[in-house]
């Protein structure tokens, strides 16, 4: 029955089984999610990019938009520095964006609610990071551990905490995504579980809260990608413009 | 009554719900690893892709898109401030013209009005000295024919005395007394008759 709040994360085969040696690299729904997504954005982009006209139409608008937005964010938090890194965060940006948003569509999967799949991109982000800042300035970059202007006594409890906090940032990042994907999904499950459970006589509480869900849902699903981009954004500035 | 079954029947719904949930009670899917691998793939190869064609394709397209439009805009600022400056210049041109036209016009009007008066005042003055010598050749015209005057009546009266004479008495007669008798007559009535 659909009503258990957690079968809408469930992952399952579409098509038939393909193995690659010992794994399992079937086409799944959640590989279908990140296609669509995938598909969305380079269709959205292609049109709005296509012809450059004096006054741009709907599309190129916000095509435009979106690229002037994501720079714009990216020069504030990290600077000009961080101009070769646009492009991945742009793309980054946009695929969380829009697995969120897909996943705001009844019926659909929200790729962005497995914490396997979140964790990978928070980890790629942190060994890209950490390899950028190891590039940029060698051992200097160890660094980042030791804050200025701490008293000698309190450095190196200041310094394992340190550590502790920049290794816990792909888990923070990727469980702040995940967790709020799947906990926004499971209430408006839940929500939609009274709706018809309490029927035509005490359905309408909990229609209206998830109607209410629903737009707090689509908020949290734009500031959730952008949180993640611009995290990014933070960690990279750390490792460009080391200022410890 | 009909509060009450209300109420009842969201109690028991609630009942009801748990039941439902109860009945397929599992973990999350999220940490069942049965497809973990399959994610990681098709994750890598969906944003991998998503990634090289954004980069290499659509982003260098948009930014270049955005340059041009930003350098059409700066291009044609520009060209609007030059058109406004030249339109300035041709304005103050414009004035200047104008404020010396409007002093010429002037100059030419003063000027026009002395050359008027001027002439004006010549003619005046011919046609002054024209009047006065027509009124004195006029007035010599009339004293000569006063002067004259008295003479030719005094013939006129001789001649036609003698006539009468001649008709009268078929005689001629002396003129010369004839004309004593008239210049004493006219002589005598000269003050009644003319007045010189």
């Amino acid at each position: 029955m659909a009503a258990n709040p957690m079968t809408q994360f469930e992952v399952y085969r579409i098509g038939p089984e393909i193995k690659v040696g010992a794994f399992d690299i079937s086409f799944t729904n959640a590989s279908l999610f990140m296609v669509v997504s995938s598909l969305a954005i380079l269709i959205i982009f292609n049109f709005g990019s296509k012809k450059n006209s004096m006054l741009p139409n709907k599309i190129q608008l916000l095509a435009e938009l979106s690229y002037t937005f994501v720079s714009k964010m990216i020069s504030d938090t990290a600077g000009s520095k961080a101009k070769p890194y646009f492009a991945f965060i742009f793309s980054l940006f946009m695929f969380v964006l829009f697995c969120n948003m897909f996943g705001m569509i009844p019926y659909t999967f929200t790729v962005t609610s497995h914490i396997i799949v979140t964790f990978i991109l928070a980890a790629f982000i942190f060994i890209g990071v950490t390899i950028i800042g190891f590039m940029k300035h060698g051992f200097g970059y160890l660094k980042l551990f030791v804050p200025s202007g701490v008293p000698v006594v309190l450095l190196p409890l200041i310094v394992i905490i340190e550590i502790i906090s920049y290794l816990s940032r792909p888990i923070s990042l990727s469980v702040r995504l995940f967790a709020n994907m799947m906990a926004g999904h499971t209430m408006m499950k839940v929500f939609g579980g009274f709706v018809i459970s309490l029927g035509i006589v005490g359905g309408w509480l909990p229609l209206s809260f998830s109607v209410a869900l629903t737009g707090l849902e689509i908020l949290v699903a734009f500031l959730q990608a952008y949180v993640f981009a611009i995290l990014t954004c933070i960690y990279l500035n750390d490792a460009l413009n080391l200022h410890h | 009554m009909i509060k009450k079954i209300y109420f009842q029947s969201i109690f028991f719904n609630f009942f009801f719900v748990k039941e439902v949930f109860a009945a397929e009670s599992g973990g999350m899917p999220q940490l069942n690893p049965e497809f973990w691998i399959s994610q990681i793939f098709w994750l890598t190869l969906t944003f991998g892709i998503l990634y090289v064609v954004l980069s290499k394709l659509i982003l260098p397209k948009i930014s270049a898109n955005l340059e041009l439009r930003k350098s059409q805009i700066q291009e044609n600022i520009e060209a609007a401030e030059k058109q406004r400056e030249n339109s300035d210049s041709k304005l103050k041109e414009y004035d200047e013209v104008i404020l010396k036209s409007k002093l010429e016009a002037t100059n030419i009007f003063r000027d026009a009005r002395e050359k008027v008066l001027k002439d004006i005042n010549s003619k005046k003055e011919i046609l002054d000295k024209q009047i006065d010598e027509e009124i004195k050749k006029a007035e010599q015209e009339i004293y000569e024919l006063k002067k004259n005057a008295p003479e030719k009546i005094n013939r006129i009266a001789i001649e036609t005395s003698s006539e009468l004479i001649k008709k009268l008495i078929g005689a001629d007669v002396n003129s010369s007394s004839i004309s004593a008798i008239v210049d004493d007559l006219s002589k005598k009535n000269g003050e009644k008759y003319y007045d010189n």
